[in-house]
């Protein structure tokens, strides 16, 4: 619960650091340490696999990538003034709105009720043991137990996911080959 | 509304422009591990491609043209050896060609032969350190050694001969400072028989080497026109397919009665430019070894007491030569009034001298016609378009010496 | 966590930083004799005998040097970016075995510091974090130079891990787990993966040099094009940080791959016990990647590129494909 309350601490900080730094380094930089909590918080829930998927790509691939397109066009400080005009208070009142919506869906019944329906991670890994061998002794890594969900249950969902990725692939090859003639 | 110049647009190699936001204006030297020097660079990047590459140079000026006009012809070639200082002996022999052919004399025929075979041997010297360099630019650090060691030996019979590794001033207005010591042909002759051994060993480092040729082919191609247009001469003209070598179109000391090839290519790319300098080695090697075996006896320095010191022995027992040489050592010879302008075929292309006389010891002027400088120009059309990793290599293939670049 | 544990836990974090810090000194000097006897001469052989001292000379030297910090950087960044380069490089060794478990004191020592069961994912994702310091030291250094190193950097990263990684997979696909105790392991009951994979192991050496920056592959501080790249503007130790990451990098990949490909600390006899052997393994490759740098030119950046993404990525992907096959059909 401590660590928990640390990292929470940790990432909200880095969240709004994120918002309000000047510098757009600095905001990717912020951005990553919240993927680290992240990170973490994956790991005190037993899921080292989200944890690490979650570094090498967030932090490792993508926010690489960020910080390339930062500094090769080197933006420096963000202009002040806003483009949309009236963004900031209207961003504080849906922010708001959100707030108020979520705390009301918290006090309803129905969603308490199916609150616990989200068992923790290592009761998940239970479960999906249970349905391979019949029993939950033998332990599995968190590797296998998602790779057997993925391929079992939600083996549609996941090949949609792979074909859209795949279009999303084939339209940037076509796009760079179209810039390059 | 100005219209922005596209971007994204391919560039001559082929290599796109990726992501390109504002131009990047940077600048490489005067102090830069690959500028061979003092040259500056300044530079317009996008992303990595180079889209203006501008020489800036000056920063090596030693004002020996004006130098020079304020020394006697004899002490001025020890200023020639301080240009191109990777082929000193090369630039002596154009001085004192230019020298000789306003006095109107020849060097005597033992001197003319030691002066082919002391060109040819710096020619080697220069290729080997062309060699080393070029290789360091692109990253493979072991090949310059090996010229290195091989370079070494020449410099060990520059000194044996002159005292001096690097600036020799050894061939004089009228023919040589000395004669060349006792066992130095033999050294020199061993050297140039295990020589072409040597050039097999650098090859096997780099021709057929997969990364060296994809970052030497097609970078930094001149066409023919472009390349006579910008008036470049040496190995990287005829890389561009032109087979211009003065040896052979206006011979000088004899090179018309040596047998040896213009080594010449087509492709006008970094690479061509290698495989003709490796060429050119060999056909120096062959050159080198005809004079040694050809070499006559006799004297090395001209008779004509006006122009040459008199021996040490006849100052005791000479009245005249003591005269000649107080002349000679406190004003020098004059040659008549006139102009001449006398080129030969340096390791770096065409170094010219050209000379005013106006009778007295000093000359009126001297301008060199110095082949790193006029070599330097090509270097914007050739690297424009390409990257910055390009220019490196393209710098290394033109061979530019700083010092014959800021006279 | 027992009391014992966090003593055995802090005596082995203890004992392998002090092992890579010793074994980044003696690569400099290993490397510096190899390739003077590559070219030609003998290497530094001045200091103490046979030149062992000279990575201590080298260290005061740079101990000693000024920390100059340019006018116009970004201080906290430009601070933090050598801290980041060893911080993950050193944490990176973390979870690479050296050997079996072993009873020392009457207690069961595995010879390793953790055993993630996603070992192999963690030296990725340290790894790719090492980036950071890179990028960050070019962005932050306020030099065009390092900039483009920085920028370099990055490019090369993200390419690379992906043909990396999945140069990987055969063998996870074949051992079953990602950990690398497990995978070891494996080695020991069949073949050593070299055998099983080869494709994958020449991927996996090349994508190695081109992440931990070393000739061919060294464009990020290609001093010809960039003076020095992302580290210009560093100066004494704060250079010296990230010249040890780099080399601490070298031993990481070196070690990863004779685990995954070599059989780990086993050996075909047991002449040495476990640690020895995955040392000499370890001290095999990275005599290779000294051999390559003395004999190989710089690759161009585009060059580069091509290599990763129209040879190295189609590759790791035809023996993923490859190592499926095999695997159905000997079932």
């Amino acid at each position: 619960m401590f660590l928990f309350l640390l990292l929470a601490v940790v990432a909200v900080a880095a969240s709004i650091a994120m918002i309000t730094a000047r510098n757009s380094i600095h905001s990717a930089l912020f951005l990553v340490v919240d993927f680290f909590c992240l990170a973490v918080l994956y790991l005190t829930l037993n899921a080292e696999f989200l944890a690490a998927v979650q570094i090498v790509v967030y932090a490792g691939a993508i926010m690489v990538l960020f910080l390339f397109v930062i500094t090769l066009l080197n933006p420096g400080n963000e202009e002040t003034d806003d483009r949309l005009r009236g963004q900031r208070p209207l961003a504080v009142a849906l922010g708001l709105a959100l707030l108020v919506e979520v705390a009301l869906l918290l006090r309803t019944q129905a969603i308490r009720d199916r609150l616990g329906d989200f068992p923790p991670a290592t009761s998940f890994f239970e479960q999906v043991q249970t349905r391979i061998n019949g029993t939950p002794t033998a332990p599995i890594g968190n590797v296998q137990a998602i790779g057997i969900e993925l391929f079992t249950t939600y083996v549609l969902p996941f090949e949609v996911v792979s074909i859209v990725l795949l279009l999303a692939v084939i339209g940037a090859v076509v796009l760079a080959k179209r810039q390059l003639r | 509304m100005a219209i922005a110049p596209p971007r994204g647009d391919t560039a001559a190699n082929g290599t796109q422009v990726i992501l390109s936001g504002d131009s990047m204006t940077i600048n490489m030297g005067p102090q830069h591990p690959s500028t061979h020097g003092v040259l500056r660079l300044v530079l317009d990047l996008e992303g990595e491609t180079v889209t203006r590459c501008e020489p800036v140079i000056g920063y090596l000026h030693t004002g020996f043209e004006k130098t020079y006009e304020e020394k006697t012809y004899l002490q001025g070639v020890v200023l020639t050896d301080r240009m191109d200082y990777l082929a000193p002996l090369s630039n002596n022999l154009g001085y004192a060609l230019a020298i000789e052919r306003l006095l109107g004399i020849e060097a005597p025929p033992r001197a003319t032969v030691i002066r082919v075979l002391l060109a040819e041997l710096t020619r080697i010297n220069n290729h080997l350190v062309w060699l080393g360099t070029q290789a360091l630019d692109l990253g493979a650090m072991s090949a310059f050694f090996y010229c290195f060691r091989e370079r070494e030996v020449l410099l060990d019979l520059f000194e044996m001969m002159s005292g001096a590794r690097l600036m020799t001033s050894f061939i004089r207005p009228g023919g040589l400072m000395a004669d060349l010591p006792d066992g130095w042909i033999e050294r020199a002759e061993s050297f140039l028989r295990e020589f072409p051994g040597h050039i097999v060993e650098y090859e096997s480092l780099l021709t057929e080497n997969e990364i060296f040729k994809e970052r030497t082919i097609g970078i930094g191609i001149l066409s023919p026109e472009q390349a006579q247009a910008l008036d470049l001469t040496g190995p990287s003209l005829r890389a561009c397919g032109i087979p211009w070598d003065l040896r052979k179109l206006a011979p000088y000391c004899g090179y018309e009665t040596y047998d040896f090839a213009v080594p010449t290519l087509t492709g006008g790319d970094v690479y061509d430019r290698y495989l003709i300098r490796m060429a050119e080695m060999r056909e120096s090697t062959k050159i080198a070894l005809q004079a040694i075996d050809r070499l006559p006896t006799g004297p090395v320095m001209t008779a004509d007491r006006k122009i040459a010191i008199p021996p040490r022995a006849e100052l005791a027992t000479s009245m005249e030569a003591l005269i000649h040489h107080f002349k000679l050592v406190s004003e020098g010879f004059k040659p008549p009034e006139g102009e001449v302008y006398t080129c030969i075929e340096s390791p770096k292309g065409e170094i010219g001298f050209y000379l005013v006389s106006d009778g007295t010891g000093k000359p009126y002027r001297c301008h060199v016609r110095a082949p790193s400088f006029i070599n330097l120009q090509s270097l914007p059309p050739m690297s424009v378009g390409g990257l910055v990793a390009d220019l490196v290599a393209i710098i290394g293939s033109i061979d530019p010496v700083l010092g014959e670049v800021d006279r | 966590m027992t009391g014992g544990d966090i003593i055995e836990a802090v005596v082995k974090s203890l004992i392998i930083i002090v092992a890579l810090l010793t074994a980044f000194a003696y690569m400099t000097l290993y490397e510096r004799r190899i390739l003077g006897r590559m070219q030609l001469r003998s290497g530094p052989n001045r200091v103490g005998p046979a030149g062992l001292l000279q990575p201590v000379a080298d260290g005061v030297k740079l101990a000693f040097k000024q920390a100059i910090t340019p006018r116009g950087v970004d201080k906290p960044l430009y601070l933090l970016a050598p801290a980041i380069s060893v911080v993950t490089a050193l944490s990176a060794f973390a979870v690479i075995p050296v050997g079996p478990t072993y009873n020392i004191f009457g207690r069961a020592i595995p010879f390793h510091l953790a055993d993630f069961n996603v070992g192999l994912l963690f030296v990725l994702a340290m790894g790719s974090l090492g980036a950071y310091g890179i990028v960050l030291a070019g962005y932050a250094s306020n030099n065009k130079y390092s900039l483009l190193g920085g920028l370099r950097a990055a490019a090369q990263l993200i390419s690379y891990e992906l043909a990396l990684g999945l140069s990987l997979v055969g063998i996870l696909m074949i051992s079953g787990s990602l950990s690398l105790t497990a995978i070891v392991e494996g080695q020991a009951r069949g073949l050593w993966y070299i055998l099983v994979q080869p494709l994958a192991f020449v991927i996996y050496l090349i994508s190695a040099i081109a992440e931990t920056n070393r000739a061919p592959f060294d464009l990020v501080e290609a001093e010809q094009e960039l003076v020095g790249g992302y580290h210009t503007e560093y100066t004494g130790l704060r250079f010296a940080l990230f010249f040890m990451a780099e080399y601490i990098n070298m031993v990481t990949v070196s070690a990863l791959a004779a685990t995954l490909f070599l059989g780990g600390w086993h050996g075909p006899f047991d002449l040495l016990s476990g640690p020895w052997w995955l040392l000499a393994k370890i001290i095999l490759i990275l005599t290779l990647y000294v051999v390559l740098r003395a004999t190989l030119p710089r690759l161009r950046y585009d060059q580069l590129m091509r290599l990763g993404w129209h040879w190295l990525l189609p590759l790791a992907l035809l023996n993923v494909v490859l190592t499926a096959i095999g695997i159905t059909l000997l079932q």
